[in-house]
């Protein structure tokens, strides 16, 4: 069902915890949907210094949130805002039809997290925080 | 990390028993004729159809021309629900079942609602069974049919079928019941419970995939599923199974021999289960009514976490399992049957089925509850909802 890449990603998520110290922090999702992701950012001069997650979900939610995590250490905040679901899902070599929104939700906690560090600055940002894709009704 | 398969989802399926197939054997190229020949190959394959019409028949203590055979579960369940609905609609239109029906049933009913038919679905009570007085009260002068599982797929949980049975033989409602998961595990008098239709498979009881029986209580209108040739006494066509069918009765006969063993085995490596991860996983709750229910089942819900990332690392440790989380379903919704009996989607979608069956032994349980041990504190640290 997965690739080797999910379930390596799963079975050892990379930057798994919380930041004691973060400069943003993103959750979206919601438990009724079986999805809910948090994800903490240190940025210095607007560079990701470090970053960590936690996530409730399946395998696809984990394998997504830890690969999103790589995806943006050590790069620019304006670049790690041009993440998109599809960077996600290409660097696991693909996620089955039904866990897409896994990796739009990986891609939304992402600017959810960077969303809060520029609030902190000053700097409005829209965000989408539900998880469209996953629930019906 | 552990080595053994453990199997513990028996009543997803079983593995077909080795006497089982040995008597499958000679039906497939050795005495392969159609039962419907008049020469001694099709009659050697008609004889053994009925004598295995017959052991099923004896077993639930009805005449051997009320079994008629099937493809599956689920074509006995439709036949049901649908041969019944449209032989009987001048009577009227209203037909009612649980909220906790496995989909062979509620999606035929859906399916019958669009075709004008009315259904009420009694809500079970938080134990995942289903209180009579409701079923009683919401019958209607139009109520034509009554179907109610007899026990649970999910939770395991028995309904009280005997009680049900009355009220519809006191209203003069046709009523079915889906044995599919009970059959095996309980012992079933269909005349004693005054059941008029009764559905099951043999793969849920160590037979083979493919084969299942409609029971239909003698007087009873029902109109054909299958039209075609005059098979099963013109109300099934289709050239029949045989060696399937061998199976099924095979693998009956002797789960019904075994009954006593086999209920001891199972609730015995069940119950183990249940005491070890109430004592070692905290925030921990059990799925439906803990006496109530099939002796080889048991369904937890962990807080906190999913139940698909479960399923994965227990896979990795060679155990199969199975899950009410949506993830593992294919669909986006938590178990219709987890929600039924008032579980937060949070908890349906952290919920664990475990079944056992004959191949299970004391060992494996105490490797399962380790292995999960490990398992779950892993997926709760990585729980945002954990430090909550």
């Amino acid at each position: 069902m997965y690739t080797d890449k999910v379930m390596d990603h799963f079975a050892n998520p990379r930057n798994v915890g919380e930041l004691k110290e973060y400069s943003g922090v993103g959750e979206v999702g919601n438990p009724s949907c079986g999805d809910i992701m948090r994800i903490y950012l240190k940025i210095e001069d607007d560079i990701i210094k470090n970053v960590s997650f936690k996530t409730f979900g399946c395998g696809a939610a984990i394998a997504t949130s830890s690969i999103a995590t790589e995806l943006i250490k050590n790069k620019h905040v304006d670049e790690a805002l041009e993440l998109t679901n599809k960077a996600v899902i290409e660097a696991l070599d693909g996620l089955p039809p039904t866990k897409i929104h896994c990796s739009v939700l990986a891609e939304e906690a992402v600017k959810e997290a960077i969303a809060d560090y520029k609030r902190k600055q000053g700097i409005d940002m829209e965000t989408n925080t539900q998880c469209d894709n996953c629930c019906r009704d | 990390m552990n080595n053994k398969k453990i199997y513990l989802d028996h009543a997803a399926t079983t593995s077909v028993d080795k006497d089982v197939l040995q008597r499958m054997f000679p039906w497939f190229s050795e005495n392969y004729g159609n039962p419907s020949s008049i020469y001694s190959l099709g009659s050697k394959s008609k004889k053994v159809i009925e004598d295995s019409r017959d052991v099923v028949a004896k077993i639930l203590n009805c005449k051997s021309s009320e079994i008629y055979f099937t493809s599956c579960g689920t074509e006995s369940d439709n036949w049901a629900l649908k041969g019944i609905a449209y032989a009987n609609q001048k009577k009227g239109k209203h037909i009612i079942t649980s909220n906790i029906e496995h989909h062979a049933i509620l999606h035929t009913l859906k399916y019958l609602e669009k075709q004008g038919f009315s259904i009420t679905y009694i809500p079970v009570e938080k134990n995942g069974i289903i209180d009579p007085i409701k079923v009683k009260n919401a019958i209607k002068k139009d109520t034509i049919m009554i179907s109610i599982m007899y026990a649970n797929n999910e939770i395991g949980t028995i309904q009280p079928i005997g009680e049900i049975g009355l009220i519809a033989k006191e209203f003069d409602i046709i009523f079915h019941t889906d044995a599919v998961q009970a059959m095996g595990s309980i012992p079933i008098d269909v005349q004693s419970l005054n059941i008029d239709l009764l559905s099951m498979s043999a793969h849920k009881f160590y037979g083979p995939k493919g084969v299942g029986v409609l029971y239909i209580k003698r007087g009873v209108k029902i109109d054909n599923l299958l039209h075609g040739g005059g098979q099963e006494k013109t109300r099934r066509a289709a050239t029949e199974n045989i060696a399937n069918i061998v199976g099924l009765a095979t693998a009956l006969e002797k789960a019904s021999k075994n009954l006593k063993k086999y209920n001891k085995h199972v609730s015995k490596l069940r119950d183990l289960t249940v005491k070890l991860v109430m004592e070692k996983i905290p925030e921990t709750i059990i799925n439906g009514d803990i006496k109530n229910r099939l002796s080889n089942n048991i369904n937890f819900s962990f807080r906190y976490i999913e139940g698909e990332g479960l399923l994965l690392f227990l896979d990795m440790s060679n155990i199969y399992a199975s899950s009410g989380s949506a993830c593992t379903s294919g669909s986006l919704d938590p178990s219709h049957v987890l929600l039924a009996t008032g579980l937060s989607a949070e908890r349906a979608h952290g919920s664990l089925r475990l079944t056992f069956g004959w191949d299970n032994s004391i060992e494996d349980v105490y490797i399962v509850v380790n292995e999960l041990e490990v398992i779950v504190k892993k997926l709760r640290e990585l729980s945002p909802l954990y430090d909550k």
